[in-house]
C-alpha cells in the first residue's frame, strides 16, 4: 500500500527506515518515527473506532495523549493491551492492532443500532432503566450492560512481561520538555540543582517542533536539540523522554511513566516493558502546556474531524497530510497555522473564522499566501458516516444566534480551533485551587499548596517569550533557594508571530428545525444534549453533572471536553464559568498499565516469604507446606498416597505414643533485658511475674487495653535481667512494637531493652512419652529427670558440642521439650534428633498433627484468641492477678464482661461420632428453625482426636459452660451441613494435665 | 506518600513507618483508682480533628523508636516531629 497522504519535504521522521504494521487484520507501511495514528492518516486511515455508547464511527481528533477516540487494541493473546491511544503508540515492525468496542467490523457494526435508538440512551439511562424487577439486575442487566459498555478487552493470561520501579530523589523535577520546560531545566542544572526532566513523547522540545519561530537566532527546533544535548551532558541531570508524570501525591511524591521497551524492534530481554519512577522533587516545575479545545457544531464527532493543532502536528512532525481538501473551522488564530502549514504543502485549505475580522501577522500571513478566508462564518454540521465528504457552512448574523445563509462545500477533513486550555492536572493534584482567567478564558493555578509551580502555557502564559523567561527565572530562582548557589542563566532573545484576539464564541447553533448531535465529550459520548437534559432535571452542581452524563469521567480526564462542558452549563444557567466552577483532576493524567503499578511484585515476589532454617530438610522429606502468616510451614509429611487427614492421624498418633519433632522456629522470639524486666513482664502480662525462679518458664497471658486477650506465650527467666519471650507466630510483629510503646511511650522510667530473636534461634518440639528418653541421649551430661528438668523448668546445655537451651514446655499436652540452638545449627539439630530417636519411633509432625494434639486438649490458638474474647471466655480466669495491675485490667470490670452467660470455651463432639464438623459452623436449638436461627456460638477449631478416634472441635458457646452435656446443632450453610452435636469440656483428652508433669 | 523526618533517622518515606495514634493521650497510671468515664475516654474516645493533630508514629523499618508528629490531617503537611520525651 502506498502512503498517499505522506509530504516529501517536512517532517522528522526516517524514510530510509519502513516499518510494516497491521491494522484490523490488513497490512499497511509506515516509516521509524510515526506513531500508529500518523502511520494509518499517512495511508488515508481515519476511521478506527466506535464511540462508547452509540458506536458512532470515530477518527482521530488529537496527536498525542488529548486523544480520546483513536483508543485500538494491541496484539492478542497475553500481550495484548486494550484503549492503548494510537496516538502514542509508536510504530514498530510488526505492530498489531485492531478497532475495539465494533462487531463484526469498524465499518460495519451492529452496535451502531444504538445511535438511531439515541433518544431512547439519553443520559442517566441505566440508572432510568434498569430499576425494575430488582432481581433482574444481577442476572440480566449487568450482565447485558457489561457486555455493551467498555472499550478493549482485558487478557485473560498472565502478563508476560517485566515491570520495574525505580526511586529518585531530586532537587527540581519539570515535567513537559517545550521551551518553558527546557529553559527551566538550563536555568537550574547550569546552578548546580540536581535535576531531572520528563517529557511524554518520544521527542523533547513540546511546541519548538511545530512552531516557526527563532531562539537566539536558531530555529525553535535547533534551539531546543542544543539544549537537550546540553543537559544530557550534565552529570546532575536526568532527562527521560517517553516519560509521562502522571500524578502528584503528598510531599512532592511524583509518579512517572516510562515506556521502555515497545517502540524497540528486538528488545534486550534484559530491558523492562516500562518502568514506574517514584520521585521525591524538593520542587516541582509544571511546563505541561496546554491543549487546543474543539468547537462544536453538528456531527463534530465524525472520522476526518480534528484539532488544527493535530493536523500541523502530523504535517511538521510526521509528513502527513489529514486531508488534500481541509476545511479550518477556527475562533482564533491558530488554527491560521495548521492552514499556513497545509499551503506550504501544497494543498489550499478553506478558512472559516466566526470572528468578524483579525488583523495580526498570522492572519496577514495567510492572506498573502492566497488562502481562502471567510470572516463571521462557521461549520454547521459535518456530512458523511464513515467519513466527513462535506460540510454545511453557515454564515452567522451579528449575534451568532441564527444563520444569514447555509451552504455545503465539499472537503476531506475539517481542522478545529477553539483556543487553549492550560494543562493543569498536575497543579490540581496538588491541592492548587484553580482560579478562572478572564483572558485566558481558562482556569490556570494560583495559590500552591505544595513546592510546585506552573510555567509556560500551562500558566496561560502563551507566548513564546513570556515562556522562556518564565522558564529561566524560575529554574534559577528554585535553584538558588534549594542550593544557594547564584549562576544566574539569561533569557535569551526569540521571534514569533503576533497572535490576534480569540471569539469565545464556540458552540455552534442548530439551524431550524435541525436535531444535529453535538459532542462535547468524544470518549464519553456526551452531547450538548445530555447536559442540557442533565439541566433540565435539576441537577446544578457541575460535579453531579459530571456523574450524571460522564462528561469528563475515564481515561480523558476531560482534556479537550472539560471547558466545553463548563461553559455550556454556564451558558444554560446564566452563570459565569467561575462560579460553575470545575470539576477534581484526579491522577492518573493518561492511563498508566497495570502492570507498571505493580512492578515486580508478582507471584513470588508480592511479599517475602519466611522459611525456618530447617526448611530444606521438609522438602526433601515430603513435606506439605502451608502459609503461616508469612511464614512456610510443614503442614504434614506425605507418605505414599496419604490424605491430609490420614498424614496427620499419623503423625499426631505418634506423638501420644512415641515421640515426634516438630519445627517450631516461627514462634515469635524476643529477647528482654534490664533491672526493671521482671516488673516489665509484670505489668504486661496478667500473672505474677516478679518472683520467677532463675531457669524456670512461665505461661503467660496479655491483653489490650481493652480487656480483650491480644496474645499468649512462654517467657523463660534465663537470668536475673535477663528474660526469653515467646509469642505466637500471627502475633510476633504486634507484640514488639507493643512493647515498644509501653517502654518508650508510657513507661520510659523502666530499664529495659527489648530485642526480636526470632530469626536467631531455631527451635524444635519433641513431644510424646518417649521424649525424656530421647532427650537423654541428646544431652547425656546432664539430668534430664523429672526432678533435674520439671515441667516448666529450663537447662542450657550443648548439643554435641552445640550450645543449646531446653525448655520444658508442651503445647501438644504431652511430656513435651522444646530446644533451640543458633539458627546456622537448626539442620544439625533436626538431623541428631532423628538419628537418635528412630529407635523409639520418631517422625516428624506439621501443623495440623499439631493443631489436633492442641485442640483435644483444649489448648487455645488464635482460631479462638480472635479478638473478641476475654481470659475468662477461654477459661483463663486463673491467670487473672487479683494482687496488681496490669495492662486491661480496667477494662474487665465493664459490665459486658461481667455478664456471665457470656460465650465460652467449650468442646464438641458429634452425636454418630463420625461425621467432622466444619470450623466455623454455628451453634444452634432447633435446626429447622426459620433464618435467622438464632447464634449459640460457633465452632473455632475441628480436629479427628487421635486420642478418642472421633472427630471433636472446640466451640466458642453462649454460656457454655452450663451446657456442657447438652445437644444442639452445628449448622454450616456455606458447607451445606446440619450435625447433631453434644457439648462437652473443652479439656477432652487428660484433663487433670498428668501427661506434661510425668 | 507522605515524607516524615524520624527524629533519629531523618527524612523516610512513610512506607517506613507504622501510626500509632493520638500522641495527646495519657494511660492513666498503673494501679491508680479511675472513674468509668477516666477508662473509657483513655480507652475509647479520641478526637478526629480536620487539622492539626499530634499523633505517634513508629519507625518499624528503621530504628524502631516511637515519636511524636504534629500534622494536618486535611493537607498532611507535617509542622514538627520529636522525640517522645520533647514537646510538641
Amino acid at each position: 500500500m502506498s502512503q498517499k497522504f505522506r509530504l516529501n519535504k517536512v517532517g522528522y521522521i526516517n524514510r530510509d527506515k519502513k516499518i510494516s504494521f497491521k491494522f484490523n487484520g490488513k497490512k499497511y507501511f509506515g516509516f521509524e518515527g510515526d506513531t500508529l495514528a500518523s502511520a494509518l492518516l499517512a495511508n488515508g486511515i481515519h476511521l478506527v473506532g466506535r464511540s462508547f455508547k452509540y458506536h458512532r464511527p470515530r477518527g482521530f481528533i488529537g496527536a498525542g495523549v488529548e486523544e480520546s477516540n483513536a483508543q485500538v487494541q494491541l496484539y492478542s493473546g497475553a500481550k495484548t493491551e486494550p484503549n492503548a491511544i494510537a496516538t502514542t503508540v509508536e510504530l514498530v515492525e510488526g505492530l498489531v492492532a485492531k478497532s475495539q468496542n465494533c462487531w463484526p467490523s469498524v465499518s460495519f457494526d451492529f452496535g451502531a443500532i444504538n445511535n438511531f435508538l439515541s433518544r431512547f440512551f439519553p443520559a442517566g439511562f441505566y440508572y432510568k432503566t434498569f430499576m425494575w424487577p430488582k432481581s433482574f439486575w444481577y442476572k440480566i442487566y449487568e450482565p447485558i450492560i457489561r457486555r455493551a459498555a467498555g472499550l478493549g478487552i482485558a487478557p485473560l493470561k498472565p502478563d508476560p512481561d517485566r515491570y520495574e520501579h525505580q526511586f529518585e530523589h531530586c532537587d527540581v523535577l519539570i515535567a513537559g520538555s517545550g521551551p518553558s520546560g527546557l529553559a527551566s531545566a538550563l536555568a537550574a542544572a547550569k546552578n548546580g540543582a540536581r535535576v531531572i526532566l520528563a517529557e511524554d513523547k518520544p521527542r523533547f522540545g513540546g511546541s519548538l517542533l511545530t512552531d516557526e519561530v527563532t531562539i537566539g537566532n536558531k530555529k525553535g527546533k535547533d534551539w531546543a536539540d542544543e539544549a537537550v544535548a546540553q543537559l544530557k551532558s550534565m552529570p546532575n541531570v536526568i532527562i527521560k523522554n517517553r516519560s509521562q508524570v502522571f500524578g502528584y501525591y503528598d510531599h512532592n511524591m511524583m509518579v512517572m511513566f516510562e515506556r521502555t521497551k515497545d517502540h524497540i524492534e528486538n528488545p534486550n530481554k534484559f530491558i523492562p516493558r516500562q518502568r514506574l519512577w517514584y520521585i521525591r522533587a524538593k520542587e516541582v516545575i509544571i511546563s505541561t502546556g496546554s491543549i487546543e479545545r474543539p468547537l462544536v457544531f453538528g456531527n463534530n464527532d465524525r472520522p476526518g474531524i480534528m484539532l488544527a493543532s493535530a493536523a500541523k502536528e502530523y504535517i511538521k512532525v510526521f509528513g502527513v497530510a489529514v486531508g488534500k481538501k481541509p476545511i479550518i473551522f477556527t475562533n482564533n488564530d491558530s488554527g491560521y497555522d495548521a492552514a499556513i502549514e497545509f499551503k506550504k504543502n501544497g494543498i489550499n485549505p478553506l478558512i472559516f473564522d466566526v470572528r468578524e475580522n483579525s488583523e495580526s501577522s498570522t492572519v496577514q500571513e495567510a492572506k498573502n499566501l492566497g488562502i481562502d478566508i471567510k470572516f463571521s462564518h462557521g461549520v454547521v454540521n459535518a456530512k458523511g458516516y464513515l467519513k466527513v465528504n462535506s460540510a454545511t457552512i453557515g454564515k452567522l448574523n451579528k449575534d451568532k444566534t441564527s444563520y444569514e445563509n447555509l451552504y455545503d462545500v465539499s472537503c476531506d477533513s475539517i481542522c478545529v480551533s477553539g483556543n487553549w486550555t492550560p494543562t493543569v492536572h498536575l497543579s490540581s493534584q496538588s491541592g492548587n485551587k484553580l482560579k478562572f482567567d478572564e483572558k485566558v478564558n481558562a482556569f490556570i493555578p494560583n495559590q500552591s499548596r505544595q513546592n510546585e509551580s506552573t510555567i509556560g502555557s500551562a500558566n496561560g502564559s502563551f507566548t513564546l517569550k513570556e515562556a522562556l523567561e518564565e522558564g529561566f527565572n524560575k529554574g534559577y530562582n528554585l535553584s538558588k533557594k534549594i542550593n544557594g548557589k547564584d549562576n544566574q542563566t539569561s533569557s535569551p532573545t526569540s521571534n514569533e508571530k503576533s497572535y490576534g484576539k480569540q471569539d469565545k464564541f464556540w458552540c455552534m447553533p442548530l439551524p431550524n428545525k435541525k436535531h444535529y448531535k453535538r459532542c462535547v465529550d468524544f470518549q464519553n459520548d456526551v452531547y450538548v444534549s445530555d447536559i442540557e437534559l442533565a439541566l433540565r432535571e435539576g441537577f446544578r452542581s457541575i460535579e453531579h453533572v459530571k456523574r450524571y452524563t460522564t462528561l469528563g469521567m475515564a481515561t480523558d480526564q476531560g482534556r479537550t471536553s472539560n471547558l466545553n462542558g463548563l461553559q455550556l452549563v454556564s451558558n444554560i444557567e446564566k452563570k459565569i464559568v467561575p462560579e460553575v466552577g470545575h470539576t477534581t483532576f484526579r491522577p492518573p493524567y493518561t492511563p498508566v498499565t497495570i502492570g507498571a503499578i505493580v512492578g515486580r511484585e508478582v507471584g513470588k515476589h508480592y511479599r517475602p516469604t519466611r522459611k525456618s532454617p530447617i526448611h530444606e530438610w521438609h522438602e526433601k522429606n515430603n513435606a506439605v507446606f502451608v502459609d503461616a502468616g508469612l511464614w512456610l510451614r510443614p503442614r504434614y509429611y506425605k507418605q505414599d498416597n496419604e490424605t491430609l487427614m490420614e498424614a496427620s492421624k499419623r503423625e499426631a498418633n505418634n506423638v501420644r505414643k512415641n515421640v515426634g519433632i516438630c519445627d517450631v522456629t516461627s514462634l515469635g522470639k524476643i529477647d528482654i533485658k534490664g533491672p526493671n524486666a521482671a516488673e516489665f513482664l509484670n505489668r504486661v502480662y496478667t500473672n505474677a511475674w516478679m518472683k520467677l525462679p532463675i531457669g524456670k518458664a512461665r505461661y503467660g497471658v496479655m491483653l489490650r487495653e481493652d480487656g480483650i486477650v491480644f496474645d499468649d506465650g512462654t517467657t523463660t527467666r534465663i537470668s536475673e535481667n535477663h528474660f526469653h519471650m515467646t509469642t505466637t507466630t500471627a502475633q510476633a510483629v504486634n507484640v514488639l512494637s507493643h512493647l515498644e510503646y509501653y517502654l518508650q511511650v508510657v513507661w520510659p522510667e523502666l530499664a529495659v531493652n527489648v530485642l526480636s530473636t526470632t530469626e536467631q534461634w531455631a527451635g524444635v518440639a519433641l513431644a510424646g512419652p518417649n521424649s525424656r528418653n530421647l532427650l537423654s541421649k541428646l544431652f547425656p551430661d546432664i539430668d534430664v529427670s523429672n526432678e533435674g528438668i520439671p515441667f516448666m523448668g529450663y537447662k542450657e546445655s550443648n548439643l554435641f558440642g552445640v550450645p543449646a537451651r531446653i525448655f520444658r514446655i508442651s503445647f501438644s499436652g504431652e511430656l513435651a521439650y522444646e530446644i533451640n540452638v543458633e539458627s546456622g545449627y537448626g539442620v544439625f539439630m533436626w538431623e541428631k534428633i532423628m538419628e537418635l530417636g528412630k529407635e523409639m519411633g520418631i517422625e516428624p509432625y506439621g501443623t495440623e498433627a499439631l493443631s489436633t494434639l492442641r485442640i483435644e486438649m483444649g489448648h487455645v490458638a488464635g482460631s479462638e484468641i480472635d479478638g473478641r474474647v476475654i481470659a475468662s471466655d477461654l477459661s483463663l480466669d486463673g491467670m487473672l492477678s487479683k494482687k496488681k495491675d496490669f495492662i486491661g485490667k480496667r477494662s474487665l470490670n465493664r459490665n459486658a464482661f461481667l455478664d456471665s452467660a457470656r460465650e465460652k470455651i467449650v468442646g464438641v463432639v458429634p452425636v454418630d461420632k463420625k461425621t467432622m464438623i466444619p470450623e466455623g459452623s454455628h451453634l444452634v436449638e432447633d435446626s429447622s428453625a426459620s433464618f435467622p436461627n438464632p447464634k449459640l456460638g460457633h465452632i473455632s477449631a475441628s480436629c479427628w482426636s487421635v486420642e478418642y478416634n472421633n472427630p471433636f472441635s472446640l466451640a466458642i458457646l453462649k454460656d457454655g459452660k452450663k451446657k456442657i452435656g447438652k445437644k444442639l446443632f452445628a449448622l454450616s450453610p456455606l458447607k451445606n451441613t446440619n450435625i447433631e452435636v453434644e457439648i462437652v469440656s473443652s479439656h477432652y483428652v487428660d484433663p487433670k494435665g498428668e501427661r506434661v508433669r510425668s | 506518600m507522605l515524607e516524615i523526618k524520624c527524629p533519629y533517622c531523618g527524612n523516610r518515606s512513610q512506607n517506613e513507618f507504622s501510626y500509632g495514634g493520638d500522641a495527646t493521650v495519657k494511660r492513666p497510671s498503673l494501679g491508680k483508682e479511675v472513674s468509668d468515664k477516666e477508662w473509657d475516654d483513655f480507652v475509647y474516645f479520641r478526637k478526629n480533628p480536620r487539622g492539626k493533630h499530634s499523633e505517634f508514629w513508629h519507625h518499624v523499618a528503621g530504628c524502631r523508636q516511637w515519636f511524636k508528629v504534629s500534622r494536618n490531617t486535611a493537607t498532611h503537611e507535617i509542622f514538627k516531629t520529636s522525640k517522645i520525651n520533647e514537646e510538641i
